[in-house]
């Protein structure tokens, strides 16, 4: 399989890229002890921090030893979780490794997420599979106007409206928090208006172009069912495009759970990230954005590896990346 | 968003040069599309609140007056002020403010754009006029690039070097001139083919010369489709870091510092989040409509339903036995 | 013995098989409505071959798309009446009519390969009607398949039978087509250009196939062309379609020997003979009237060598000119047959 091991390597030399990238800027652009113990820290705490963090030495060896940390799965320790922010926290040999707490905060991500994709993906497919069989029908009207808006509207905006909405005025739902599925339902919500629009319309102009091409003729000529044309044939070959919006869709949704988790105080791995960053918490951070990133890396693949099963044309001419 | 297709006949270009000439033209079609026409004079007003908010803003955006807080709108303060939108926990005005933050964002948004587009079609002209490493190169940046997470990369960079308005602008020139790089080369390679340019070539035309002067014009449509999007985009972009505490700083406000700020009375005080997070909503549907009736009015195919007046005849054309 | 009328030129014998009845069919468009099909009546009995003669735009390919009832109602309309076993085909419920595709009427399309879905295997594809009106299981439907496709005689059938379209030759696919509408039996084939794609040996090869098919099954079939050769050697009788309407009909050695119509003449004409005496390559000048431009008068005058004044005026309908054979054109004599 050329092809999927070419795209193999391709994300692994991405990841690389992207893990020194989040060393450059932290280490060479930025101050970690600066970063860490804010400006008002005295000189001999910074100095102190260097040393226990290794700072001094030359920095292709930190960099060395960065790498060497990371495969071993150590990306430091946390001196702030948990913690109060004196700074002489910072000072103090002993913190929660990184790594694992970043971790454990990925299932309720995935719930989160996982819920917006499949509430978004199994409307928009039908939404717009109506839509292009009904061309300027009131359907095909509304999805034009649902996915118009969804670009247009800022995601945690959406989500406070609902909260005004829901849990302010109408009292039906709480505001935020984790535990049963009310406390699910509008952070989902919000997180699926988005991949909801730009499905939807990708759907909707994937199926025009199929069914306008004669083997979808053909194939009511000889006598098959509307709903199975439209469901059976033109879909699968429709789905290329589908798949890769969903794809990226759901590569911003890792990131638009960032957003939607911080108004509703769900605690998933983008919460802690953005408190992370609010408390300076540097490795914490950095873990932050390498598991999410490698997870964003992860998915592109996964949905390379969805086209060769969906067209079995992919795979003989051996085409190199995404249109 | 795809390339437009630019291989047409030589009469149809004719009469497209023809037709584009006419800025009258634009403009009828412009009314006869009437979403696209209010869009585009929302964004006209909104220009100019933004660029005269000093003088047309009823009242001063930071001015407090604490026996006027948390006015709904329509309402009345107890001092007998009228407030459009109402006011908030310091009884400054909302709409006043808005109009304010109007150009904090809005200048954002075009000045973001405005330095990514210059940086990407740049770059992306290059690689597709003179191929290569150099589009080797440019395109698996491209690609790469575009795979990775922005907002999160947005954030760390922040992070690290700090918010602000010039920040801000950094980091989108940073993270945005993929779409512009893409969209440049792909039209750079459609046009390549086109016989004026092997003739500027055989006069002995200068490479600067042959893309200033015949590649760019033709090519200046979609790009400024996409320009506008990226507008929208990037306002939208804006909001959220500085939702997140990460983009404009106080004493400046955008809309989405307002409605960070507005989060701590969502109880009692709705408006304050629901009124700036409406007026981005309007500016980037406003945009998004305003666009995409631009690429239909510069595709060639769909041109004619805008600059023909419709005829409304449903008599058969031929002759009836 | 009452006069035959012109329409019935093309009717073989009572009870006929397909019995269409001045069938219009317009489309709306931006630019207004514009007429594909206007007033066309003919009629197929079992068995028997008909060829449909005509160039793009004579509106060849729409009436039988409307025969099926495959013409969307907006925007396109359909009128007149499509006479199957005697149940209309244009008033039926939707659901009848799809019945009768694949059981009873079939097509096959010029561009085979396109016509097929290219991400489907053939197998499924040929048997996919078979088994949702039989109801029967996998095995059983690509038993099926692979037993249709030895019979179009696609070689190695039972590996074939689950490849994808691409990896088919242009005359294979066009076979797989055949087969796919073979699979329910139906009495009548409609063959919309089934060659034109193909190099001519293979064209040879699938002209053959479908006659044998023809005899076995005792098939009708409806030849849609614009290949007058093809039409001498494979059908019983043809009509001539220009621009919507019939222009002339009859049978095929009639139509040979000793045309009527001009456009007829005009396109016997321009075949290059083998035998050398063509001299140089005669053609028709001008080009068919586009859709929604039809000339006054008789639709051909613009480019008919023998128009006279009243050609421009008015239309010229369908008459009788010789025994079983009807031209419209004014300057064709009527005769009467008793």
């Amino acid at each position: 399989m050329p092809y999927l091991l070419r795209r193999f390597m391709q994300s692994l030399l991405l990841l690389f890229v992207l893990i020194s990238f989040v060393f450059v800027v932290g280490r060479i652009i930025g101050d970690p002890a600066l970063i860490m113990l804010g400006t008002s820290a005295s000189e001999t705490a910074l100095d102190q921090l260097r040393e226990n963090l290794g700072l001094n030495q030359p920095i292709w060896q930190q960099y060395l030893v960065f790498l060497g940390d990371l495969v071993q799965g150590d990306f430091g320790v946390s001196f702030r979780y948990g913690f109060s922010m004196m700074p002489s926290d910072a000072l103090r040999a002993e913190g929660t490794p990184v790594l694992p707490i970043v971790l454990s905060r990925l299932p309720a991500t995935f719930l989160l997420a996982g819920t917006a994709l499949v509430l978004a993906f199994s409307l928009a497919v039908v939404l717009g599979c109506l839509a292009a069989m009904y061309p300027r029908s009131w359907i095909d009207n509304l999805v034009n106007v649902i996915s118009l808006a969804s670009v247009s509207v800022v995601q945690f905006w959406l989500g406070l409206i609902l909260i005004i909405v829901f849990s302010v005025q109408l009292g039906l739902l709480p505001t935020g928090g984790y535990g049963s599925w009310q406390h699910l339902i509008l952070p989902a919500l919000t997180l699926a208006a988005r991949p909801l629009g730009r499905i939807s319309q990708v759907v909707r102009s994937a199926m025009l172009d199929e069914l306008s091409k004669p083997y979808i003729a053909a194939a009511r000529a000889k006598g098959v069912p509307e709903w199975r044309v439209v469901f059976v044939h033109a879909l699968k070959n429709a789905s290329i495009p589908i798949v890769t919006i969903t794809g990226d869709e759901l590569s911003q949704l890792l990131t638009g759970a960032m957003l939607v988790e911080t108004v509703f105080a769900w605690p998933g791995i983008g919460l802690l990230l953005i408190d992370s960053l609010g408390r300076r918490d540097l490795p914490m951070v950095q873990a932050g954005i390498c598991v999410v990133a490698a997870l964003v890396i992860l998915v592109n693949l996964a949905v390379d590896f969805a086209y060769t099963v969906l067209n079995p044309r992919i795979e003989m001419d051996n085409r190199g990346g995404r249109a | 968003m795809t390339a437009v297709d630019a291989q047409t006949l030589p009469q149809d270009e004719a009469h497209d040069r023809a037709a584009a000439i006419t800025s009258r033209a634009y403009f009828g079609a412009l009314m006869r599309d009437r979403v696209a026409f209010v869009s585009a004079i929302f964004l006209g007003l909104l220009l100019i609140a933004a660029l005269g908010a000093d003088l047309l803003a009823p009242y001063e955006p930071n001015q407090a007056n604490l026996r006027a807080r948390f006015v709904p709108p329509l309402g009345t303060a107890r001092d007998g002020g009228f407030h459009l939108l109402g006011t908030d926990e310091l009884g400054r005005d909302l709409f006043s403010r808005l109009m304010h933050g109007a150009r904090v964002s809005m200048s954002i948004g075009l000045l973001g754009a405005l330095c990514s587009g210059i940086v990407g079609i740049t770059l992306g002209v290059l690689a597709g006029f003179y191929r290569g490493l150099l589009e080797d190169v440019l395109m698996r940046a491209v690609d790469g690039m575009m795979a990775l997470p922005s907002l999160l990369i947005a954030l760390f960079i922040l992070f690290v070097i700090g918010p602000g308005f010039g920040n801000l602008i950094l980091i989108f020139t940073l993270l945005h001139w993929m779409v512009f790089a893409r969209m440049a080369r792909s039209l750079t390679l459609n046009h390549q083919q086109h016989t004026y340019i092997t003739a500027a070539r055989a006069i002995g035309g200068s490479d600067r010369r042959i893309i200033l002067t015949h590649l760019l014009p033709n090519m200046i449509s979609p790009l400024i489709v996409l320009f506008t999007l990226e507008i929208a985009v990037l306002i939208l972009s804006e909001a959220s870091l500085s939702f997140l505490g990460f983009g404009v700083q106080a004493p400046q406000s955008s809309w989405g510092l307002m409605i960070a700020r507005g989060r701590e009375y969502i109880s009692s005080a709705w408006w304050l989040v629901v009124m700036p997070g409406a007026a981005i909503f309007l500016t980037a549907l406003a945009l998004n409509l305003v666009a995409a009736w631009a690429r239909a009015i510069t595709d060639p195919v769909q041109r004619w339903r805008w600059l023909t007046p419709p005829r409304r005849n449903s008599q058969p054309i031929d002759d009836e036995d | 013995m009452r006069a035959m009328q012109p329409y019935e030129t093309l009717d073989a014998v009572p009870a006929p098989l397909l019995d269409i009845r001045d069938l219009r069919v317009s489309f709306d468009t931006p630019h207004g409505l514009v007429k594909a099909v206007g007033g066309v009546s003919w009629s197929l009995s079992p068995g028997e071959t008909l060829g449909i003669i005509g160039e793009s735009g004579s509106g060849k390919s729409v009436g039988l798309e409307a025969i099926m009832g495959l013409i969307k109602s907006p925007p396109g309309h359909v009128s007149g009446q499509v006479l199957f076993d005697g149940r209309d085909v244009l008033t039926m419920a939707e659901r009848d009519r799809r019945q009768l595709r694949g059981e009873k009427i079939a097509m096959i399309f010029q561009d085979a390969m396109s016509a097929l879905n290219p991400s489907l295997t053939v197998g499924t594809q040929i048997a996919e009607v078979y088994r949702l009106r039989r109801k029967c299981s996998q095995a059983e439907a690509e038993r099926k398949a692979i037993e249709l496709m030895d019979r179009v005689k696609i070689p190695s059938a039972k590996t074939r039978v689950g490849c994808y379209p691409h990896e088919f030759s242009g005359g294979m696919c066009q076979r797989v087509m055949i087969a796919t509408a073979l699979a329910l039996n139906p009495q009548i084939l409609i063959a919309d250009e089934p060659t034109t794609a193909l190099d001519v040996t293979v064209q040879r090869q699938i002209m053959t196939l479908l006659a044998e098919l023809q005899r076995e099954d005792g098939m009708a079939l409806v030849l849609i062309t614009h290949d007058l050769g093809l039409v001498a050697e494979t059908v019983d009788r043809a009509m001539v379609m220009y621009a919507g309407r019939i222009v002339e009909s009859g049978p095929v050695d009639a139509l040979f020997e000793t045309p009527t119509h001009p456009y007829t003449r005009g396109l016997i004409r321009s075949m290059p003979r083998l035998d050398g005496a063509s001299g140089a390559l005669h053609a028709i000048g001008g080009t068919p009237p586009a859709a929604g431009r039809m000339p006054r008068g008789c639709a051909f005058h613009p480019r008919c060598e023998q128009r006279v004044d009243r050609c421009l005026t008015e239309r010229p309908n369908l008459r009788m000119v010789a025994k079983g054979q009807a031209a419209a054109c004014h300057l064709a004599e009527e005769t009467r047959h008793d």
